[in-house]
């Protein structure tokens, strides 16, 4: 089924909105990788199983993830004439409590998390009234008011006034928990494959780049280069082979914005890759994904099938006379390789090893040819920018850092899950508004961001607005938005040393500063988390930071220091307290004792244990007390040899 | 043990034979066989064209390539950031010793392969564990035990 005109697209919207919003009863379940991890495939089979043993004529359908994966599992229903109803942390026997209720036609009231009266339309900026259903499509249309059932839901709090989806601004994830990511239908039905239509049809390539500068989006992968300009770049390039490539090594630990709008929303990638490929010139694109990631590849396979199916990928895209393809690569699990020369060299078919730059990929990349390397999270919100203007997406965020950012909130805080933000919001609101809080009523000590390639933000900073620059100045990195709570239980020292093995296993070995330079870092961090640190450590470890950081070949080893660095420069006293008095004030740290450590605390023993004998012996005859001077000796001897124990494991 | 050639065979006529296929004709391979075989890397190398030691260059170089067979499943414990915060290194030390598990990680029996893994994304319900392609949330160490003796159980089961 191919679709070549406008009135094609238009046809496959309609058949997206009657299963978007179907004049019946509507189940859906979050299906991405954590809903699955939660349980919800268990809950999906016991609602498939207990409608059809009811008889309820009911649409079930699997959607991707929408944020708040605290309440996983999440099932949404719809029934005509009622709002859309979430279910949070249903169980088997839950799910089927709520099918038995809309058996009835009274949704129950037990459970519910959030109600969506209205569904945003962002792409196309329209709302569909959910009790309603859209016009031309769905259900009949008549006002809200005239729905006396949809009052008993008044009590449960709308979408937009709960506190962790309130001040969330969704671009990148606008699909995200709302479409059968399966189905190309509902992604055109919510406004997608009109805006590379409108490309294709009536912009030039020049003017789309131009398009894509005025919007200010920058790199979402971590460095923030303008994506503009590196598309003006490439297709400066003189050469007639181009290649467009999607970073989804998403390989920053506590960061799975990628992983999860692949699983929920893969069309949005291909959609903006597309028309990325037509403005810088080219006609063959690739996917390079972790293998981490089973479900997103699965997602993206059927999503590259469909679009080709309906002639959205393939030649003649639209009846435009482009093509463009796209392959899917799979990663064999190297960090390294989320570098942009590195993953190239991998697609390849090589180890994944960086290239000193220039040429840079724009000049010379995949096979030599010129190529356009963007983030999963950047290519999703190119159609929204080609829909909306580049005008009305610069008119969000900061100055300097245009849109939204998607974080991911976890670590010790209360509403973990993923969040869309407008640049320029301040941590506090993030961790204490929409995050809810530290778990456990526990203090808030710091907020890393960026990964291994990131830094430690502390308390004090809290009020900290979130952009590029201001990260940096603080010594962190947005990198590609995973944000993980710390509270004081957490020890920035051992944190450091984390990311250190991290960094030291990872590290690729092609530049000595890197391959060196992390391993005697993280020996020197491992040192004092063991109390054998010594004077000197610090400063040793930040000129060696500063080394590793300078003479490095690429973003990994350049990168790596910094949660060293800002461990130190906020938290310096943790660092001397292990060092001077062989202390962990978070009590994680695990002392390890020297062998001579070992003999000279054996010595120590055995010298009061015969010490307290003698005594014991010459102040014979004088009762009990003797008795227990001697007891007490002998057990504090026994609790330092066990100390000495526990040091070793 | 004999090398089945035939089954190599099978995987090779899936790829182009060219050595940008290499990444990919090695996955499959190490799905098959659960490691990479010297005699499959000699012969994958002269069937697509790659010199013998960047066939070897790429299977050490990546975390997804083993040249010691691995166990039935393969269990990813995630050391990610947020795992790290709730506790992860404990579920793995633990698992490896309930399990009785090698210093490669792998059981006597072959069951499991107990290894780690930097991230699985799954952050928001940390600790998290892979066993194959499957993915359990809030995890601790005994929890984690009983997930594994529930696949060996169950495969006894089915015996």
């Amino acid at each position: 089924m191919r679709v070549r005109t406008l009135e094609d697209l238009l046809a496959a919207k309609k058949r997206g909105l009657v299963t978007l919003y179907p004049q019946k009863t509507k189940i859906m379940v979050g299906m991405a990788s954590c809903g699955i991890a939660s349980g919800s495939r268990v809950v999906m089979k016991a609602l498939k199983d207990e409608t059809r043993k009811l008889g309820l004529d009911a649409h079930i359908s699997p959607i991707g993830c929408i944020g708040s994966c605290y309440k996983e599992p999440l099932v949404d229903v719809i029934q005509p004439g009622k709002p859309r109803l979430t279910y949070a942390n249903v169980t088997p026997v839950k799910a089927l409590d709520i099918a038995r209720s809309l058996e009835g036609g009274k949704p129950s009231l037990d459970g519910l998390f959030t109600r969506i009266e209205r569904d945003e339309n962002l792409v196309e900026d329209t709302k569909v009234t959910i009790a309603d259903g859209p016009e031309g499509g769905g259900r009949p249309a008549h006002g809200a008011e005239k729905h006396p059932a949809a009052k008993e839901y008044a009590s449960v709090p709308e979408f937009c006034d709960v506190p962790f989806f309130k001040q969330q601004k969704r671009i990148v994830l606008r699909n995200c928990g709302i479409i059968d990511p399966d189905n190309i239908d509902e992604y055109i039905a919510r406004g997608g494959y009109f805006a590379l239509h409108k490309v294709l049809t009536q912009i030039p390539p020049e003017k789309v780049i131009e398009e894509v500068k005025i919007s200010g989006l920058r790199g979402r992968g971590g460095a923030g280069f303008p994506t503009g300009l590196k598309w003006q770049l490439t297709r400066n390039s003189p050469g007639s082979v181009k290649y467009i490539i999607c970073n989804a090594d998403e390989g920053d630990p506590g960061a799975y914005m990628d992983r999860s709008v692949l699983e929920g929303d893969p069309h949005s990638v291909l959609e903006g890759m597309t028309i990325g490929a037509f403005a810088v010139g080219a006609n063959e694109g690739y996917i390079y994904v972790r293998a981490e990631y089973p479900l997103a590849i699965e997602k993206l396979q059927k999503a590259i099938k469909q679009a080709e199916e309906y002639g959205l990928l393939g030649n003649d895209i639209l009846g435009s006379g482009f093509n463009f393809c796209v392959k899917l690569s799979k990663g064999a699990g190297a960090f390294v390789c989320g570098e942009e020369t590195a993953l190239m060299a991998s697609i390849e078919g090589r180890m994944g090893e960086p290239k000193p730059r220039p040429p840079f990929p724009a000049q010379s990349g995949l096979w030599g040819k010129p190529t356009n390397i963007n983030n999963v999270e950047t290519w999703a919100n190119v159609p929204v920018i080609m829909a909306r203007s580049g005008k009305w997406y610069s008119e969000i965020g900061t100055e300097k850092s245009k849109g939204t950012k998607v974080f991911s909130l976890v670590g010790k805080i209360n509403n973990s899950g993923l969040i869309e933000v407008p640049m320029g919001i301040s941590l506090r609101d993030i961790v204490f508004s929409i995050g809810g809080g530290v778990t456990d009523n526990g203090k808030l000590k710091a907020i890393q961001t960026g990964g291994p390639s990131g830094g430690f933000i502390p308390e004090s900073l809290i009020d900290l607005p979130v952009d590029y620059e201001r990260l940096t100045g603080a010594g962190a990195i947005m990198g590609s938005g995973g944000m993980v709570i710390m509270d004081e239980k957490v020890c920035m020292v051992d944190m450091a040393r984390f990311f250190l093995t991290f960094t030291a296993a990872e590290s690729c070995g092609k530049c000595t500063p890197c391959r060196i330079g992390t391993h005697v870092m993280n020996d020197t961090l491992t040192r004092i988390c063991e109390g054998q640190g010594k004077e000197g450590d610090i400063e040793f470890l930040e000129e060696l930071a500063q080394t590793v950081k300078t003479l490095s070949l690429c973003g990994l080893g350049q990168t790596a220091p910094n949660p060293v660095l800002t461990a130190i420069r906020y938290f310096r006293d943790e660092y001397e307290t292990h060092i001077k008095e062989k202390k962990c004030p978070a009590k994680v740290c695990k002392r390890k004792f020297t062998p001579e450590e070992i003999a000279q605390m054996k010595a120590e023993a055995a010298k009061r244990k015969a010490a307290a004998a003698a005594k014991s012996q010459t102040v014979t005859g004088e009762g009990p007390a003797a008795g227990a001077v001697g007891k007490k000796a002998s057990s504090q001897a026994k609790a330092e040899k066990k100390d000495a124990g526990k040091g070793k494991d | 043990m004999q090398f089945d050639f035939e089954k190599l065979e099978h995987i090779l006529g899936q790829h182009k034979p060219n050595p940008g296929s290499l990444i990919a004709i090695l996955e499959d391979v190490q799905d098959q066989f659960r490691y990479l075989p010297e005699e499959a890397l000699v012969l994958i190398g002269n069937r697509i064209g790659a010199s013998a030691s960047q066939v070897y260059g790429v299977a050490t170089f990546y975390n997804a390539f083993s040249l010691i067979p691995k166990g039935r499943h393969v269990v990813s414990v995630c050391l990610g950031t947020a795992c790290h915060v709730r506790g992860a290194g404990e579920i793995l030390d633990h698992s490896r010793r309930k399990m009785n598990a090698d210093s490669s990680g792998t059981t006597p029996d072959f069951e499991f392969t107990i290894e780690e893994v930097r991230c699985l994304g799954c952050c928001s319900i940390a600790p998290v564990l892979k066993v194959d392609d499957e993915v359990y949330g809030h995890t601790n160490p005994s929890k984690a035990v009983e997930i594994l003796e529930g696949y060996k159980n169950k495969e006894e089961a089915e015996a």
